[in-house]
């Protein structure tokens, strides 16, 4: 017998000419919460998945319980008692939580039987761990804490002893981070093995009781949590000195450069997504909207954008307003041409064509301008010198304008959206999820960026569900919840944990 | 895999497995495959004639199958060019009809195509706008216009188009003043003696077109939206392009090309319209479209492929009688199954050996 529920003995995966996974060695210890740290791109996610049988290693050895094993796929891994809750979550949402957990386990030809079964084991494992989910409540209705929850409730009912999750707090408001490390604590006085794939330090601190940080493919140390803070980590992460602080010097905002008044929209089933809202964006000023993803910050962020219609209300952008302006063409184009620049939340399905090369989408939106095209055709020198300036300004790897967007990293490809942006000299400067995947060199980069461009006498409008980005970034913070502005408060006066009570729709 | 080898490998190897299929087809009936291969490629490229007209039917091979990649660029499987190119016919006819006895050839001509493009235009112009508009799927509606041209076409070469007193359901013969010419006759005007062929003027513009094409879809601010709406339709969105404006234009240029095609027949070989012109010239553009990767250059060299196939196989089918011309689609439809369908069949065993190499 041995202490350890896992161990890997060098790793090594290779995926073209990227070495995803180097020589990766670890030890989880049972019953223990074991963190794996690393910025977007280390490899800890490939390791999962070898882990987890979806990729298989090129070299190395897995022993799960001091037995060396091959997992060849999923089904494999869950045998060995393997479970794993992703990040995106893999359930039916027109199911019930029921239906969903025996999914691929119904046992038997005749659902009624398993389904009986499944409900008492389901029961047993909600009162074990104080899940609290109804097993008859339909997916789809289920809040995203819930949901995860199911995902986790899913990896249990299959015999997991070895839970992963991959980044599963960033879905969640602080309250139900709160909840589910409590979950995870209860999984570890049962004996459960937890692997947590985070790249939130604050987290690791919390809740793990060893870690492993990852950096290019490598490890770079096994520690245990006890043994490190924050800030030694990371080092580790980044290899180098990293200033979590953003720079900003106090400064008075301008005139209001936008002013939403009344703003609703509602969908197609008559639910109030945006719901009379009213506030400003003054030159000179960085507005953060904090809040759980799904309170209505995307869909307010599309309809500044011209991308969405409003149900009703105004949107004042230098005094007139916008909505009252007629054109013939999308209202996404009218936007931009009046100078206000938008970089979207999922920038790898809205802000870039991936498969289109960095020069096509140096000009994505803006393809309308008279500087890129000569006699209705593009000039290619031209895009080909801007996206070279683009490269050169941003520090954008690899320095390829020719090169597909989809092949460079998250960070990379948020520089392109962001540098095209930039460059249109914008009055108002929409953007949100600045550094959603993006690792934490290229962050710094970012919100200096930003900074400089506030201090330039822009105003910004930033939405992001990482709460240290909003009180980093932000001169004055809008909590949004449920599609209304649920309270507003100075950065200077702001933590996490009054953002949070915001959050959860606690009214100020 | 490098590009080159995913450009020229595979589908020759797609090719070479297609026709050992056939081979063993073709033995199986009795006959020699390597005798009728010969005979088949000699039928296609071993005269100045058989050249001719292969390259006639190339012409109208490479309109279709720039019309089904012009869609496709917009993320649109346009099977309807059959269809356009029957309704295209209509146009031509119409107004060589009404007009070939009054208007000199240099404006009756340019008339004819630009009715052709309108007809053809305006057939896929409905389907288009019933998917921007109404999210009517653009497959299920290309395939039904099909069948309501081909009904339409019948009703109205047999009721109302049909030579008075003929028994064959086909127009007059159209003046001559609407007549494109042939290419022997513009090469005997300087000149050079050619066999007499139905290739026509309007390779040419077959020709012309995928430069065109070329500079529209890659050059253009027009293809850059078209190619943005085809992939990504949310950034097509965040872009401020007009999806639905986009998707109904690529529609009516995909149908506009498809025209060309009755151009090529009807104006440049048959001078009538009977009521089989269009011979699956449509679909066969799908698969010239599929093979050639949607690029011009690609779209040339599978139309001349499909072209070959069809003058080398008339040949083929009037030396061995067993072979009908019915043995030639089923030639044609595994080609399209090995290199459309079963385009990367090969795919993991070649990018396998690429692999070992390059870790040599």
């Amino acid at each position: 017998m041995t202490d350890f529920a896992i161990e890997l003995n060098g790793i090594c995966k290779r995926f073209g000419a990227v070495q995803a996974n180097r020589d990766v060695s670890m030890n989880i210890a049972k019953g223990s919460i074991h963190g794996i740290i690393g910025e977007n791109g280390a490899g800890k996610s490939t390791l999962m998945s070898i882990l987890y049988g979806y990729y298989h290693a090129d070299s190395g050895s897995i022993a799960v319980d001091g037995k060396t094993v091959r997992i060849r796929n999923s089904q494999e891994a869950i045998r060995l008692g393997i479970g794993m809750v992703h990040q995106h979550f893999m359930l039916v949402d027109n199911f019930t939580v029921l239906e969903n957990i025996v999914l691929g386990a119904e046992g038997g030809l005749l659902l009624k039987d398993g389904m009986a079964k499944a409900r008492e084991h389901l029961q047993a494992l909600n009162r074990d761990y104080s899940l609290e989910v109804d097993p008859d409540a339909i997916v789809g209705e289920l809040g995203v804490g819930l949901q995860q929850r199911v995902e986790i409730l899913k990896a249990l009912y299959r015999g997991a002893d070895v839970l992963i999750l991959d980044e599963p707090t960033a879905v969640l408001t602080p309250q139900e981070a709160d909840h589910l490390f409590c979950i995870l604590r209860a999984l570890r006085e049962q004996g459960k093995t937890v692997i947590l794939i985070t790249h939130k330090l604050r987290e690791v601190m919390d809740i793990t009781d060893a870690v492993s940080v990852m950096r290019a493919g490598t490890v770079v140390g096994n520690v245990r949590t006890a043994d490190v803070d924050k800030e030694k980590l990371a080092d580790l992460m980044v290899g180098r000195k990293v200033t979590l602080k953003v720079d900003k010097a106090e400064r008075a905002p301008g005139a209001a450069v936008l002013d939403v008044r009344q703003l609703c929209l509602t969908d197609a089933r008559g639910v109030k997504l945006l719901d009379g809202l009213n506030f400003q964006v003054r030159a000179g000023e960085i507005v953060g909207i904090a809040g759980v993803s799904g309170n209505g910050q995307s869909e307010l962020l599309e309809v500044l954008a011209g991308m969405l219609e409003p149900t009703s209300g105004e949107i004042r952008y230098q005094g007139a307003d916008l909505l009252q302006e007629k054109s013939s063409q999308p209202r996404a184009a009218l936007y931009r041409k009046k100078g206000i620049a938008h970089v979207p939340e999922d920038r790898s399905r809205e802000g870039l064509v991936k498969s289109f090369p960095m020069f096509e989408n140096a000009i994505l939106g803006y393809h309308d301008d008279k500087s890129v095209s000569k006699g209705g055709l593009f000039s290619r020198k031209m895009l080909l010198e801007r996206s070279r300036d683009f490269i050169r300004q941003f520090d954008i790897r690899p320095d390829n304008a020719q090169l597909r967007v989809g092949l460079l990293s998250g960070g990379n490809q948020q520089k392109v959206v962001l540098a095209r942006e930039i460059h249109a000299n914008p009055e108002l400067l929409l953007i949100g999820q600045p550094t959603r995947g993006v690792d934490i060199g290229a962050i710094e980069f970012i919100h200096k960026r930003l900074v400089e461009l506030r201090d330039a006498g822009k105003a910004i409008l930033l939405v992001s569900v990482e709460l240290e980005e909003i009180l980093a970034l932000s001169d004055r913070i809008l909590v949004m919840a449920g599609g209304q502005i649920s309270g507003e408060v100075a950065a200077r006066d702001a933590d996490t944990i009054s953002l949070g009570l915001l959050m959860g729709g606690h009214k100020h | 895999m490098p590009r080159w080898a995913q450009l020229t490998v595979l589908p020759a190897l797609n090719l070479l497995a297609a026709l050992l299929v056939t081979g063993f087809v073709t033995w199986m009936i009795g006959e020699d495959p390597w005798e009728c291969l010969q005979l088949l490629v000699s039928g296609a490229f071993g005269s100045g004639e058989g050249i001719g007209y292969t390259l006639f039917y190339t012409t109208g091979f490479i309109f279709t199958g720039l019309a089904v990649a012009t869609a496709f660029h917009a993320g649109l499987f346009n099977i309807g060019g059959e269809g356009q190119a029957y309704l295209a016919g209509l146009g031509v006819t119409l107004v060589v009809l009404a007009f070939d006895h009054t208007l000199p050839p240099i404006v009756l001509v340019p008339l004819c195509i630009l009715a052709a493009m309108g007809f053809g235009a305006a057939w896929a112009f409905i389907p288009g706008w019933l998917q921007a508009k109404r999210g009517s799927h653009i497959v299920v509606t290309t395939i039904m216009f099909n069948f309501i041209a081909y009904s339409l076409m019948l009703y109205l070469i047999g009721h109302h188009l049909i030579e008075a007193g003929s028994q064959n359901p086909t127009t007059r013969e159209f003046g001559q003043a609407s007549w494109i010419p042939a290419i022997h006759q513009v090469a005997a005007g300087m000149g050079i003696s050619l066999p007499s062929t139905p290739l026509n003027l309007t390779f040419v513009m077959a020709l012309l077109a995928c430069g065109l094409f070329y500079l529209l879809v890659w050059h253009s601010r027009w293809g850059f939206q078209l190619r943005t709406v085809g992939v990504n339709e949310s950034a097509a969105r965040y872009a401020g392009i007009n999806v639905s404006k986009t998707i109904i234009l690529a529609m009516c240029v995909s149908g506009a090309l498809s025209g060309f095609a009755a151009i090529n027949e009807l104006l440049g070989s048959t001078h009538r319209m009977n009521v089989s012109f269009t011979n699956g010239v449509g679909f066969v553009g799908i698969a010239v479209a599929l093979m050639g990767r949607n690029h011009p250059v690609g779209i040339i060299l599978s139309a001349l492929l499909f072209g070959g196939l069809t003058q080398g196989g008339l040949e083929l089918s009037f030396e061995k009688p067993v072979i009908t011309r019915e043995m030639i689609i089923f030639i044609q439809g595994l080609i399209i199954l090995f290199c459309g369908a079963l385009e990367n069949l090969f795919e993991p065993f070649i990018a396998g050996l690429f692999k070992r190499k390059e870790d040599k």
